[in-house]
């Protein structure tokens, strides 16, 4: 079983060996520091994101493959399994959940925030025109996903360019081909008990604070490998 | 030259011509609710409450005013594409307005009658179509707590065929997308909104206790109107 903290999503991260929270580059044993993204997220916030509604799409997913063909398949491949080209299978769900709220946990570290640099600087000027025309458009991808969901920055190999996406619910852009490259959780359990019915600032917070651009350059250096 | 500017000049602001008048688009406003928003305490507090009605059930109505300006200008002007491009925002905020409105009626305090179960005509018909009052309240919480991400479930009455339904939409799509004919008696709010702060990720807790704090006298009068 992988340690907490050096997890991979497509090898360690199989349901079935357990759960696991977020990794970061410090190497910290995150599952019993529920306050690392304090005060931007609270502990109690991550006590019930990650311990109770990410735990249950993990330990409902494994039920529901138990003793199935999906079981000891990856992750990916049980996404776009029960995908199902759109009429999603019953695992869906769950597996989909798991997935993003790992990827989730990723992209975030303490003292996030910052700007981006490099290669991964290079294409949002390349692709949105600028840093601030990116943050503008991804801030309100994230505001407008209407209901519950998830906004991305996502890297598309047929063409080689980055996209915004707005998933609804558990969707999410492997489904479309593409790389997540960088996603927020926008479902109201993620932002409610800190901010109420005040999404936008949220997803300010995220922004300025949270995101691990870090994680976003690793995650476009492999997608362009 | 002059007195041409001036015949062609717009009125002030404010000052609308009568024809102008006829143009302009109703507005909608937030609805009163009937009781505290501490009255359906312990059921649902007032805390999320007060949010639920000041700012999700107003974010909606304000925001479906404003689609609703923009559709009109946009017809107007004959321009296509932005009417297009406004129906998820009118359907989602729009629907929004007309769900919330239905849900601060049909709930009710203890004292003033929530959660007592329907007589007369209502009463019959759920125990005709469904066997029985516990047999609708337990379909419709396994419904409501199956249901995924944001989402409503109701107890409707297909009007045309006089007869009860229990449905769910997904986010705020009104119960009348499911069928045109169907009517909502009672509509279970299970966006993460209406509950989490009280409740968190225990959905099932929330959908146990708001039945003690149901309207069933709003639901008996809205269903003798279409069922006389």
């Amino acid at each position: 079983m992988a340690a907490a903290n050096s997890l991979s999503l497509t090898s360690a991260f199989l349901p079935r060996h357990g759960f696991h929270g977020p990794s970061h580059n410090q190497n910290v044993q995150l599952s019993t520091q529920k306050d690392a993204l304090e005060p931007h997220m609270s502990s109690r916030t991550f006590e019930f994101h990650w311990g109770k509604h990410h735990r249950a799409y993990v330990d409902n997913l494994n039920k529901q493959i138990d003793g199935t063909e999906l079981d000891g398949k990856t992750l990916e491949d049980i996404i776009l399994i029960t995908y199902n080209k759109g009429s999603p299978l019953p695992a869906f769900n769950n597996a989909a959940q798991a997935w993003n709220h790992q990827f989730f946990w990723e992209s975030m570290k303490p003292n996030g925030g910052g700007e981006p640099s490099g290669k991964l600087l290079e294409l949002i000027n390349r692709d949105f025109g600028s840093y601030d025309t990116f943050v503008k458009e991804f801030k309100a991808a994230a505001a407008t996903q209407f209901g519950s969901g998830w906004a991305w920055l996502a890297y598309k190999p047929e063409d080689k360019k980055l996209a915004l996406v707005k998933t609804p619910n558990a969707e999410n852009p492997l489904v479309l081909g593409y790389t997540a490259l960088l996603t927020i959780d926008v479902w109201e359990h993620a932002y409610y008990l800190d901010f109420q019915n005040r999404r936008p600032d949220y997803i300010s917070i995220f922004m300025e604070k949270l995101v691990s651009w870090e994680a976003v350059s690793s995650r476009l250096k492999t997608a362009t490998a | 030259m002059a007195l041409r500017n001036l015949m062609t000049k717009k009125p002030f602001a404010g000052i609308l011509t009568f024809r102008q008048q006829l143009r302009c688009v109703q507005t909608f406003s937030l609805p009163d609710l009937s009781y505290d928003y501490g009255a359906l305490e312990p059921a649902i507090s007032g805390e999320i409450m007060q949010l639920h009605h000041q700012k999700h059930h107003q974010t909606y109505i304000t925001n479906y005013n404003n689609a609703l300006q923009q559709l009109h200008d946009s017809i107007n002007k004959g321009d296509s594409p932005t009417v297009a491009k406004l129906q998820g925002a009118i359907k989602f905020n729009g629907g929004g307005h007309i769900n919330h409105s239905v849900f601060w009626k049909n709930l009710a305090p203890t004292r003033e009658g929530g959660g007592e179960p329907p007589k007369g005509s209502l009463g019959s018909a759920i125990d005709t179509n469904f066997g029985s009052l516990e047999a609708v309240i337990q379909k419709m919480n396994a419904e409501g707590a199956a249901l995924q991400g944001s989402g409503w479930v109701w107890l409707g009455l297909d009007k045309e065929l006089k007869r009860l339904v229990i449905e769910t939409t997904a986010n705020q799509d009104p119960l009348v997308i499911k069928g045109p004919n169907l009517v909502p008696l009672l509509g279970i709010d299970v966006w993460e909104h209406a509950y989490y702060l009280q409740y968190k990720n225990v959905k099932p807790d929330y959908l146990k206790n708001i039945w003690k704090v149901m309207n069933w006298k709003y639901a008996a009068e809205v269903y003798e109107k279409e069922c006389p």
